[in-house]
C-alpha cells in the first residue's frame, strides 16, 4: 500500500522514506506480528475445530452456528453489554465531576487531585482484592456504613443483582485518569467566555451547560468510545472476584453466572474447554462488536459534538 | 514613625480592595462548601486504601469481629512477615521486577525511535500510517489472545517471559503518540543545523533530539513501569509454572485453602500498591504531563 505509488515519488520523497523506514520498522514488524497476523489467523481458526494441539480441522461455519444456540454466549454478551451500558455513562459523569472538583480554586487542590488520580494508576487486580474486603458483609466498610445510616446490608458479591454494580463501582476508582484529560480541556476554555456570561447574569449551572459542556464534548466523545472498548473487554475484576482458579481449575463465574463476561467466556472456551476454534470465532465477533459500537457512537456524536471553528 | 507606617500600608490595602471587590463574609462560606464537597469526594477515593491498611493490620480474631473495628486495636505488624512467607512472595516479586524492567527497557528504546519516524522526518503516507497506529488503540486486546497463544506456543515461548517482554520492544500506540507530540513541539531548525553539520538522521535522533526529549522519555518509562507492574491478563495467559508467576497472578494463592487469609491478602496488596504511590509522589509532574500530553490539542 505504501510502496504502490512509489515511482510517482520525487527523489526527495524517496530519500525521506528510506530515512524514516528504519525508525518505524519496529512498529511495522510488531504491528504485523502481534496485531495484524493474529487477527487474520483468528479468522482462519474461527472456521476450524482446533484444540490447540495437533492440526486444525476445517469446520465451515459450525463455530458461528453454535454461537447462535449457545446460551452461555448470549448470557456473557448480555452481561457485558449490561455492564458497559452502565459503567461507561457513569464513568464519563464521574470523570467530569472529578475534573470540575480538580479545577476548584482552593489552596490545597493538589492534594485532592492526587487523591482522585492515584487510584487510577494502581493495579486493577490489587483494587479488586481491596474491594473483596471492602464489600465483605462481615468485615467490610461499605455494609457497615450502610448499617450506620439505617440501610439494609447488600450482599455485593454474593447476589447476582449486585455483582455487576460492584464492578461498576470498582471501575470508578479509575476515573481519575480520564478526569485529568477533562481537567486539561476545562483549563483550555477561554476565561473571557465565562466573564462575558457572568456579566450577562448567567449562574454557575447555566455557565456549565452553555459554555463548559459544549467545549469538552470532543473529550466526552473520546472517553465514550475508549470507555466502551475497555468495557467490552472487562475481565480482570470478574476473574479475581469470582475466585479465579481457586477450587481446582474450574473457573467460577459468580452467582448465577452474573460475572461471566464475554472475554471471560472466550478465555474459558480457549483454555478450559480447549476449543480454540470456537474461541477464535468469539474473538472475531468481539472485534466486529467493538468496531460497530465505536462507529455507532461516532455517528451519534455528530449531533452533539461541538467542533471549534478555529 | 506611625505616620510613615500608615502611609506605606494604605496603597497596598487599596489595591487589595480593588482586586477583590466582594465582601469577605460572602466568600468564606462558599469556599467552605467547596472544601466540604472536595473532602467528602476525596475520602471516597482514599477510604478503600485506609480499609486495606486497616484490614492488613488486624489479627484473624479482630478481623472477624462484628461490627468491624475502625482501626486495628491490636496492630498485628507481623502480618507483613506472614504475608511474604505464606506464599512464595519473594519469587513472585522477583518475577514482577524482571517483567517490569524488561517491558520498561523495551518501551524506552522502541517508542522514541518509532515516534521520531512519525514526526521529525516528512515522508509520503506518514499521516495515513500514523492513523493506523492510532486506530490500533481502539482494538480490544482480548480479540488477539487465542491467536497469540497459538503463535507463542508454536514459537515455544509459552511459559517463558518472552511473550510478556518482547512485544514492548515494538512500540505501544499510546507511547508513540505521546513521544510524537513532544517531538513535534521541538523546532525543526535544530535538526536542520545538525544535518548541515554532517550528522546522519540516526545521529540527529540520538545526540540532538533525544536529549531534548528526556521529560517525554521519563513519562514513557514511568507509565510503562506502572502498566507492567499491574499487568494481569498476559501473565495469566502465557505463564504456567508457578515459579514464573508475577505478583498479579501469585496473589491468588492466599485464597487457595478454604480459609482465605484476608488480612494477609491486604498486607500483600499494601506492599504492591505502595511502590506505585511512592512513584507518584516522586514524579507527580510526569504523571500529569503524561495524561494531558495530547489533550490540549484535542
Amino acid at each position: 500500500m505504501i510502496a504502490a505509488p512509489r515511482f510517482r515519488l520525487s527523489a526527495d520523497d524517496r530519500r525521506n522514506l528510506r530515512t524514516a523506514l528504519p525508525f518505524i520498522a519496529p512498529w511495522i514488524v510488531g504491528f504485523f506480528a502481534f496485531t495484524l497476523y493474529p487477527i487474520v489467523y483468528s479468522l482462519y481458526l474461527s472456521f476450524t475445530h482446533y484444540s490447540g494441539f495437533g492440526d486444525a480441522t476445517p469446520a465451515g461455519f459450525e463455530n458461528y452456528q453454535h454461537m447462535v444456540s449457545d446460551s452461555l454466549f448470549w448470557q456473557s454478551l448480555g452481561n457485558t453489554l449490561y455492564y458497559t451500558a452502565l459503567a461507561v455513562p457513569v464513568g464519563v459523569v464521574v470523570a467530569i465531576v472529578l475534573a470540575l472538583m480538580m479545577n476548584q480554586n482552593v489552596r490545597e487542590v493538589a492534594i485532592y487531585r492526587a487523591a482522585f488520580y492515584v487510584p487510577s494508576i494502581l493495579p486493577l487486580f490489587a483494587l479488586t482484592f481491596i474491594f473483596i474486603v471492602l464489600l465483605n458483609p462481615g468485615f467490610g466498610l461499605v455494609d457497615y456504613v450502610l448499617g450506620l445510616v439505617g440501610l439494609p446490608a447488600v450482599n455485593w458479591l454474593g447476589d447476582a443483582l449486585w455483582t455487576k454494580i460492584s464492578i461498576v463501582l470498582l471501575a470508578q476508582l479509575g476515573a481519575g485518569g480520564p478526569a485529568l484529560i477533562f481537567l486539561a480541556s476545562l483549563r483550555a476554555v477561554p476565561a473571557e467566555l465565562y466573564e462575558a456570561a457572568r456579566l450577562e447574569g448567567a449562574g454557575p449551572l447555566r455557565r456549565f451547560y452553555k459554555i463548559t459542556l459544549p467545549l469538552i464534548t470532543p473529550v466526552i466523545l473520546f472517553d465514550l468510545i475508549y470507555g466502551t472498548i475497555l468495557g467490552v473487554q472487562i475481565f480482570t475484576p470478574a476473574y479475581v472476584l469470582a475466585g479465579g482458579t481457586s477450587g481446582g481449575g474450574a473457573y467460577t463465574t459468580g452467582p448465577e453466572n452474573s460475572l461471566l463476561f464475554y472475554v471471560f467466556y472466550l478465555y474459558k472456551s480457549a483454555f478450559q474447554y480447549s476449543d480454540m476454534g470456537y474461541a477464535a470465532a468469539l474473538a472475531w465477533v468481539l472485534f466486529v462488536i467493538s468496531v460497530v459500537l465505536s462507529f455507532a457512537i461516532l455517528r451519534w456524536s455528530r449531533q452533539w459534538v461541538h467542533y471549534e471553528g478555529a | 514613625m506611625t505616620v510613615a507606617r500608615e502611609v506605606s500600608k494604605t496603597p497596598a490595602l487599596a489595591a487589595e480592595r480593588q482586586r477583590a471587590p466582594s465582601p469577605a463574609q460572602f466568600r468564606i462560606p462558599q469556599t467552605l462548601w467547596v472544601r466540604i464537597g472536595l473532602i467528602i469526594a476525596a475520602a471516597m477515593f482514599v477510604l478503600p486504601f485506609y480499609w486495606m491498611a486497616n484490614s492488613a493490620l488486624k489479627g484473624i480474631q479482630e478481623l472477624s469481629s462484628i461490627p468491624p473495628t475502625l482501626y486495628p486495636h491490636v496492630p498485628a505488624w507481623d502480618n507483613f512477615v506472614s504475608a511474604v512467607t505464606y506464599i512464595p512472595f519473594g519469587t513472585f516479586l522477583t518475577n514482577s521486577i524482571i517483567l517490569t524492567t524488561g517491558v520498561t527497557i523495551g518501551a524506552a528504546i522502541s517508542n522514541p525511535l518509532i515516534a521520531y519516524g512519525f514526526s521529525r522526518i516528512r515522508w509520503p503516507g506518514r499521516d495515513f500510517v500514523f492513523g493506523i497506529v492510532m486506530a490500533s488503540i481502539f482494538l480490544p486486546f482480548p480479540v488477539l489472545i487465542v491467536a497469540l497463544f497459538d503463535i507463542f506456543a508454536k514459537l515455544q515461548w509459552v511459559d517463558t517471559f518472552l511473550p510478556l517482554i518482547v512485544p514492548a520492544f515494538f512500540g505501544n500506540p499510546f507511547f508513540i503518540f505521546l513521544m510524537r507530540q513532544y517531538f513535534l513541539g521541538l523546532p525543526m531548525e535544530i535538526s536542520e543545523q545538525a544535518r548541515i553539520d554532517g550528522a546522519n538522521e540516526f545521529q540527529v535522533f540520538l545526540f540532538v533530539i533525544l536529549p531534548l526529549a528526556k521529560p517525554a522519555v521519563a513519562v514513557v518509562i514511568i507509565f510503562a513501569a506502572v502498566q507492567a507492574w499491574g499487568e494481569f491478563l498476559t501473565p495469566l495467559l502465557f505463564l504456567q509454572d508457578e515459579s514464573k508467576y508475577p505478583l498479579s497472578i501469585g496473589l491468588q494463592f492466599y485464597r487457595q485453602s478454604h480459609d482465605v487469609a484476608y488480612n494477609l491478602l491486604m498486607a500483600a496488596s499494601t506492599l504492591i500498591v505502595l511502590p506505585i504511590i511512592g512513584l507518584f509522589l516522586m514524579f507527580q509532574r510526569f504523571f500529569i504531563q503524561g495524561v494531558t500530553a495530547g489533550s490540549l490539542k484535542g
